[in-house]
C-alpha cells in the first residue's frame, strides 16, 4: 500500500510540475462544453421565407398570416416572378419559398385544384424536411379551420403532448453528447501518454526493475488523472446546469456514480492505448485523432444510431460514450432512476474490467 | 538546401511505421464508412399504441398509421402508463392514445380526438414524428369523411393540395450533403495534426538543436515543413475524390480544378496553423491538446454537422474564424450547385487571408534561440 501511495505521489508530481499542461487539462473541457453546448443544435427557427403569390386573395392572406405568426418563420419578401426563386436560393437569402397557384381561393372553393408549393433547399436534407413538415402542419391547420367553419363531420383533432422537452430545446439532445465526447477524449488523451512517455524517456527501465507489480503500476497511473477528471466533471455538471440550462431531473448521486465509472473506463482505455504503442506521438494520434472521429459520428451524440447499417451499429456498441450518453439523458432529462440504467452500468463496468485486463496482458515487463 | 530538407521530411514520414498508413488508409476508410452514419434522417419512428376504443374505426386508424411506412409498431399497450414505460426504456418514441369513446364521438358528434405523446429529448425525432403522426391522422379523417360524402352524395368540401419540392438534392440523399464536407474534415485532421506534432517532436527528441546551429533560414525551415503536407493534402484529396466517385457515385457539378485551387490555399492555411501551435508548445502533449481543441472548435462551428444558422448569434460570429467553414461551403457549392470561382470570391479571399496570416506567424514565432 505504501508503495502504491509513493507511486501515486510521483504521478501527481509529474502533473503539477507542468502548470501550463495542468491549466490546459482543466480549462479545455469547460471551454469546449460551453462552446459546443450552445453551438451544436439543429433547432430550426427564424427561417427567412419568400412568397410568390399571384392570387393575393383572402385565403392566401390567411395562410401567410398563419406562417408569420410562427416562431419558425420570418417573412422576408414577396417575389415578383417565379424566376426570382432560383436567385433567392443561390444568394442564400431564404430557406423556404411558398408558391401559391393562381386564383387560389376560387379554385379552393370550387375545383379543388388550388395548390401550395413549398420549395426548400434540399442540400441539407434535415433542415429541408424539418422546414417542410412544420410549414405543412401550419398550412394544414388552415384547412382544418375551413372544415370546422363549414361544419363537416368526421373530424379528428390530434392533441400533441411533448414529453421531457416541451420547448424542443436542442441543448437537451446535444449537451449530454458533448459531455460524453469531451470527458472521454480528454481522459483517454491524458492517460494515453502515461506509459508511452516512460518508454520514450527511458525511465521505463527503472520501473521495470523495481518490485512494483504491473497492476499496481497501472492503477497508480490512473489515480491522479482520476482526481483531475473529478474536477472536470464538477465543472461540466455545474456549467450544464447553470449555463446551458439543462435540468437534473433524476438523482444526482447516480449521475455522479455513472460519470465516475465512465471516467474510469476512459482512463483505462487511454492506458490500454499507452501500453500498446511505443511513442507519445502515436499514442496521441490514436487517442486524439483516431478516437475523435468515431465518437463524433458513431456514439449517437449527433446522428441517430438506429439509422446506421448493422456493422456501424456494432462499432457504436463498443464505444463507451454511447452508453454514457444514453444513461445521462435518462437521469438528467427524463428523471429516471437506477432501475432504468442497469444495462448501461453493467456494460460500462464490463468495459472497465476488459480494458484493464488487456492492458495488463499487453504490458511488457521485459525490454525488447 | 530546401530540397534536402524536404527530402528529409519525406524520409522521416516514410520510415515511420504508422504515418504512411494514416495518410492513405485513414481517409479511404473514413470516407467510405462514415457517410453511412452521418444521417439525421428520421425514419422508423417506434410507436406504442394504446387503443382504448377497440372499435372498427380505431383499428382502421392503427392499420393506416402502421402502413404509412414511417412508423414501426413497437407495442400495443393496454394503458397509457405502460406505454410511457416503453418510452422510458427507449423501446418507443411516440405514443398514440385513442380515447374510449373514439368511434361514438366520431359518428354521433362528428368529431373526436386522439392523444399523441412524443419523447422530445431528441427534438428532431420527437417533433417530426408527432407532426407526421398528426398528418396521418388528418389523412385518415379525410378518408373517412370522403366515404361519408360518397354515401350521402354531398358536394366537395373546400380543400387544397400542399406539394413539397426540394431543390438541388431532390431525393434528399444525405451522402450528397455530407461526403464533400467530410472530405474537408479528413484533410483538416491529417494536414492539421501532423504538422502540429512535427516541430514539437523535434524539440522533444532534441534534433531541433542541430537545425538551429545550421545556416538554414527560418523561412526555409518552415517551408520545408510546409511543402510535404501540402503535397500530402493533394494525395488525401485525390483519394477522397476516388472514394466519393466509387462508393457514392458523386461527381462535382462544377469544376474539379476549382476544388484543387481552394484546397491548395486551405492546406497551406491549416498546416501554417499547425506549425504555429508546434512553435508555441513545449511538449507533444501540449501541442496535441491545443490542436485538438482548435480542430474540434473549427469543426463544430463550421456548419459541417449542424447548420450555422441554428446557432446563437455570438456562436455565428465565432464561426467566422473557422477556416473549415469556408472550404466546406465551397465544397458543397461546387459539388451540388456547380458554382464557379467567380461566385466564390469571398471564401477565396478569406482562405487566402488565413493562409497568409498563419504562415507569417509561423515564420515569425519560430525561434532559433531558446
Amino acid at each position: 500500500m505504501k508503495q502504491f501511495m509513493t507511486f501515486v505521489k510521483k504521478e501527481f508530481l509529474h502533473i503539477f510540475r507542468d502548470p501550463l499542461t495542468t491549466a490546459i487539462l482543466l480549462g479545455l473541457p469547460m471551454l469546449m462544453l460551453v462552446l459546443f453546448g450552445f453551438a451544436i443544435t439543429t433547432e430550426v427557427k427564424n427561417t427567412q421565407v419568400a412568397i410568390y403569390d399571384p392570387s393575393r386573395d383572402a385565403a392566401t392572406e390567411a395562410i401567410i398570416n398563419k406562417l408569420r405568426a410562427n416562431d419558425y418563420f420570418v417573412f422576408k419578401r414577396y417575389l415578383n416572378s417565379p424566376e426570382e426563386i432560383e436567385t433567392a436560393f443561390q444568394r442564400g437569402e431564404v430557406g423556404l419559398v411558398v408558391v401559391f397557384s393562381e386564383r387560389f381561393y376560387e379554385n379552393l372553393l370550387h375545383t379543388g385544384e388550388a395548390q401550395v408549393q413549398l420549395i426548400t433547399d434540399g442540400s441539407d436534407p434535415n433542415t429541408a424536411t424539418t422546414l417542410t413538415t412544420y410549414a405543412t402542419n401550419i398550412i394544414g391547420s388552415y384547412q382544418q379551420d375551413l372544415l370546422q367553419l363549414s361544419g363537416v363531420p368526421y373530424q379528428i383533432v390530434p392533441q400533441i403532448k411533448l414529453l421531457y422537452n416541451p420547448q424542443m430545446k436542442g441543448a437537451y439532445q446535444f449537451v449530454p453528447g458533448v459531455m460524453g465526447m469531451v470527458l472521454m477524449l480528454i481522459c483517454a488523451m491524458m492517460t494515453s501518454i502515461a506509459i508511452a512517455r516512460e518508454k520514450e524517456m527511458g525511465t521505463m527501465e527503472v520501473l521495470l526493475v523495481s518490485p512494483m507489480k504491473p497492476l499496481v503500476m497501472i492503477l497508480a497511473k490512473t489515480v491522479p488523472y482520476f482526481f483531475l477528471s473529478i474536477v472536470n466533471l464538477t465543472n461540466i455538471l455545474l456549467l450544464s446546469k447553470f449555463m446551458l440550462g439543462l435540468p437534473i431531473a433524476g438523482s444526482l448521486v447516480w449521475l455522479v456514480g455513472i460519470s465516475l465509472l465512465f471516467i474510469f473506463v476512459s482512463l483505462a482505455l487511454g492506458i490500454l492505448i499507452s501500453s500498446m504503442v511505443n511513442t507519445q506521438l502515436v499514442a496521441l494520434l490514436i487517442s486524439g485523432m483516431a478516437l475523435m472521429v468515431p465518437i463524433m459520428l458513431l456514439s449517437g451524440m449527433m446522428f441517430p444510431v438506429e439509422n446506421m447499417p448493422w456493422f456501424l451499429r456494432a462499432i457504436s456498441n463498443v464505444i463507451p460514450a454511447r452508453w454514457y450518453i444514453i444513461a445521462v439523458k435518462k437521469i438528467m432529462i427524463e428523471g429516471l432512476g437506477l432501475s432504468s440504467i442497469l444495462k448501461e452500468l453493467a456494460i460500462l463496468g464490463g468495459m472497465a474490467v476488459f480494458f484493464i485486463a488487456v492492458s495488463l496482458h499487453k504490458f511488457k515487463n521485459r525490454l525488447e | 538546401m530546401l530540397k534536402f530538407l524536404i527530402e528529409r521530411e519525406f524520409k522521416q514520414i516514410r520510415r515511420n511505421p504508422f504515418l504512411p498508413r494514416v495518410i492513405v488508409a485513414f481517409p479511404f476508410m473514413a470516407l467510405w464508412i462514415l457517410p453511412m452514419a452521418a444521417n439525421f434522417e428520421v425514419r422508423n419512428v417506434r410507436l406504442s399504441v394504446v387503443d382504448n376504443s377497440h372499435s372498427t374505426y380505431s383499428s382502421r386508424l392503427v392499420r393506416k398509421v402502421a402502413s404509412s411506412g414511417y412508423f414501426k409498431l413497437a407495442n400495443l399497450s393496454s394503458n397509457y402508463s405502460q406505454a410511457l414505460r416503453d418510452v422510458e426504456l427507449d423501446r418507443a418514441d411516440v405514443v398514440l392514445e385513442i380515447p374510449p369513446r373514439f368511434e361514438e364521438n366520431l359518428v354521433r358528434e362528428g368529431a373526436s380526438s386522439v392523444m399523441i405523446s412524443a419523447n422530445t429529448v431528441n427534438g428532431t425525432r420527437g417533433g417530426l414524428g408527432s407532426a407526421f403522426l398528426a398528418s396521418v391522422v388528418g389523412d385518415f379523417a379525410a378518408e373517412v369523411h370522403g366515404e361519408w360524402r360518397q354515401g350521402t352524395g354531398t358536394l366537395a368540401v373546400p380543400s387544397f393540395g400542399i406539394v413539397p419540392q426540394f431543390r438541388y438534392n431532390p431525393h434528399l440523399r444525405y451522402p450528397v450533403f455530407m461526403v464533400p464536407a467530410l472530405m474537408v474534415m479528413l484533410m483538416t485532421l491529417i494536414c492539421g495534426f501532423l504538422p502540429a506534432l512535427n516541430i514539437v517532436s523535434e524539440k522533444e527528441r532534441g534534433t531541433i538543436e542541430q537545425i538551429n546551429v545550421t545556416p538554414v533560414s527560418r523561412l526555409a525551415f518552415i517551408m520545408s515543413k510546409l511543402i510535404p503536407y501540402w503535397i500530402i493534402g493533394f494525395v488525401v484529396l485525390t483519394i477522397c475524390f476516388g472514394v466519393a466517385r466509387l462508393f457514392y457515385g458523386l461527381i462535382p457539378k462544377g469544376n474539379l480544378y476549382t476544388i484543387y485551387l481552394f484546397a491548395s490555399v486551405y492546406v497551406l492555411a491549416l498546416s501554417g496553423f499547425g506549425l504555429v501551435i508546434s512553435n508555441f508548445a513545449k511538449s507533444i502533449q501540449q501541442a496535441m491538446f491545443m490542436m485538438f481543441f482548435f480542430v474540434m472548435t473549427f469543426i463544430f462551428m463550421s456548419g459541417l454537422y449542424t447548420p450555422v444558422n441554428s446557432m446563437p448569434q455570438w456562436a455565428q460570429n465565432v464561426s467566422i474564424f473557422s477556416p473549415l467553414k469556408y472550404f466546406i461551403l465551397v465544397m458543397r457549392l461546387v459539388y451540388l450547385k456547380g458554382s464557379g470561382i467567380g461566385e466564390l470570391t469571398v471564401p477565396f479571399g478569406a482562405l487566402c487571408g488565413f493562409a497568409l496570416f498563419f504562415n507569417t506567424l509561423a515564420v515569425v514565432t519560430y525561434r532559433k534561440r531558446s
